[in-house]
């Protein structure tokens, strides 16, 4: 394959996005298929999940806190944290995908060696991957949801927005989790993205508490996060409520998602067309 | 008919290596063609340009008559790889490997489920059809790569290393069913360090070393011009027969134990050492594409 022909770094994006095509698609059906030769295995994380942090945060917690000071609203604690549940989720499970699963396939299993053999370019299997990212992200979400809706703690139709949501939010942390596929040594160094972003931002992120009960700065900061943005969607979403002001938290997740996929593809070609 | 491949002054360079080194040859539509050559010659760094999975650092590489840079997937669609390492995928079936493989080129369900079963008949696989990859012998494991890279019925196949770390029984079968595609007509791109896989499988071949492509043509020709037709070997020799070879002009190499003189009659050189060095260990054979390439590569030690 050639490289991105001349005109500097515009002209490189249009040549990796010009390599995208609807093959990318057969990569999401390998991991689908993949994926549903164990499903019953893997849908059982996202059910029990939120059961065991209810009862932690529900019984625990909220026999301290029974309800938390939400947008000017007192709210039951554990209706406060099932959104930020659904947004870690989503989080996880698209992180997860294209970080240690991406990396078993690209190094350990050359999963990706033999794919390039066939029609696809590398840019079409990595779209395949950040699709598949996405949708582990909405598969494990509306899971989640199936859990929580049994505590009534969803309150529908509103909160059926959640699922397209939970694709742009899974979209973007498989963005994030490319980028350091492409350049990490071995897969041990991914807890190193794990521990500085990942678990900063699953605590961070008013996900557990309210924001505005941080200091300023720490608040600031929380809003340079991407969960943070996902977790305000869901919550809204599962208040029952969709006001104007979100359009922001969605202008976020669009814009940081599309530099974040092009440069994880990107750092891929780098590592693996030699 | 224009060539399947053709390369000019092909290199591929990493950092300061040059692994392919300006080499220049072009495949025959029907012919089976072997790059042979030690470790590290360049032999995949070639075919993975061929399969555009590795971009030319200059010269000139047509597959099909297209430019490699131009437009790979076209040319991706009509070839088969078998990689050198196991690149199957183990989270699947025998069959679902294929059928899966088959949707990357766009072949519709039932046809693919079609071709699988033919495949896995003709690699001698359908009774293993729905075992796990890691169930499979190392044998089965190439069988079915070998199948996976004709899923979509490639107007050329790429076969690296096909046999290496095979037993001898599975590389027969491997042979055999190269031989079959051969048959058919198709067109075979083989990489291998066996000479006897060269010597049986390859219509045209050449020999590489450090990047550079060494001797090219079919195998028997190659060894009849360079070599000879036998090779006279004797073991033990004493210094007095290199002075005695260099005399009488005979072409001759020596490891550290064995004398070999290469000649088209090697009876009569036979009869002059048995006559002259009555104690020493000789024996006349056909010459090989084994003398040819170790004349070529030297006899030292590789890496
Ligand atoms: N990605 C790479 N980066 C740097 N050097 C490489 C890379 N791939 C191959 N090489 C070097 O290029 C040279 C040719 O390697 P290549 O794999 O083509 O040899 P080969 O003929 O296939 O050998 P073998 O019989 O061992 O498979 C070697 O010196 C190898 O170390
Ligand atoms: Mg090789």
């Amino acid at each position: 394959m050639s490289g991105p022909a001349g005109g500097g770094r515009a002209g490189s994006v249009l040549a990796l996005v010009g390599n995208i095509s609807a093959r990318s698609l057969r990569v999401w059906q390998r991991n689908r298929d993949v994926y549903f030769v164990t499903w019953k295995t893997n849908l059982v994380p996202p059910l029990l999940e939120p059961i065991l942090y209810l009862l932690a945060f529900g019984a625990g917690i909220g026999a301290l806190v029974s309800e938390v000071q939400y947008r000017g609203e007192m709210i039951g604690y554990t209706t406060f944290i099932a959104p930020g549940l659904l947004a870690t989720q989503v989080m996880f499970q698209a992180f997860f995908e294209t970080t240690y699963n991406t990396f078993v396939r690209m190094y350990y299993q050359r999963t990706f060696d033999s794919i390039m053999t066939t029609p696809l370019t590398l840019e079409d299997v990595m779209a395949g991957e950040l699709l598949w990212g996405a949708s582990k992200g909405v598969i494990g979400c509306a899971v989640m949801m199936v859990a929580l809706s049994a505590f009534g703690l969803l309150r529908y139709p509103h909160a059926l927005v959640i699922i397209p949501f939970s694709f742009l939010a899974g979209l973007l942390f498989a963005g994030l989790g490319l980028c350091f596929t492409g350049i990490v040594p071995q897969i041990d160094s991914f807890n190193f993205p794990t521990f500085l972003f990942v678990m900063p931002m699953f605590l961070f992120s008013g996900t557990f508490f309210p924001l505005d009960v941080l200091p300023r700065w720490a608040q600031v900061l929380a809003e340079a996060l991407p969960l943070t943005h996902v977790a305000n969607l869901m919550r809204e979403a599962a208040l029952g409520r969709l006001p104007a002001d979100l359009l922001r938290d969605l202008l976020y997740l669009a814009v940081a998602t599309i530099p974040l996929c092009v440069a994880g593809i990107h750092l891929m070609r780098r590592r693996l067309v030699k | 008919m224009s060539p399947v491949i053709e390369a000019r002054a092909l290199t591929k360079r990493y950092g300061g290596l040059a692994a392919v080194d300006g080499v220049e040859f072009s495949i025959r539509a029907g012919e089976c063609f072997g790059f042979l050559g030690p470790n590290g010659a360049g032999k995949t760094t070639t075919v993975r340009m061929i399969y555009c999975a590795s971009p030319v650092t200059a010269g000139d590489l047509r597959v099909f008559g297209i430019e490699v840079g131009d437009r790979p997937r076209e040319i991706k669609a009509r070839i088969g790889v078998c990689q050198q390492e196991d690149t199957l995928d183990p989270d699947f079936s025998v069959r679902k490997n294929l059928t899966v493989f088959a949707r990357y080129f766009g072949i519709p369900a039932a046809r693919a489920e079609e071709r699988s079963r033919e495949l896995l008949e003709f690699m001698g696989l359908w009774e293993r059809k729905d075992a796990r990859i890691r169930e499979l012998s190392g044998g089965m494991k190439r069988r079915l790569a070998i199948a996976r890279a004709l899923i979509n019925d490639p107007d050329l196949l790429i076969l690296d290393e096909p046999t290496t770390g095979l037993d001898p029984q599975s590389r027969h079968q491997v042979w055999d069913r190269v031989r079959g595609l051969r048959r058919q007509g198709k067109t075979i791109l083989l990489t291998t360090h066996y000479m006897d896989e060269a010597q049986t499988l390859c219509d045209r071949l050449v020999i590489m070393d450090h990047g550079k492509i060494l001797v090219e043509g079919p195998p028997v020709d190659l060894v009849r011009s360079r070599v000879g037709k036998e090779v006279v070997e004797v073991e033990g020799y004493p210094p007095g027969l290199v002075q005695h070879a260099r005399q009488s002009g005979w072409t001759f190499e020596s490891d550290t134990g064995r004398l070999f003189i290469y000649t088209d009659s090697g009876e009569a050189v036979f009869t002059v050492i048995a006559h002259q060095f009555p104690s020493e260990r000789c024996t006349v054979r056909t010459a090989g594409l084994e003398d040819l390439f170790l004349k070529l590569t030297g006899r030292e030690l590789r890496e």
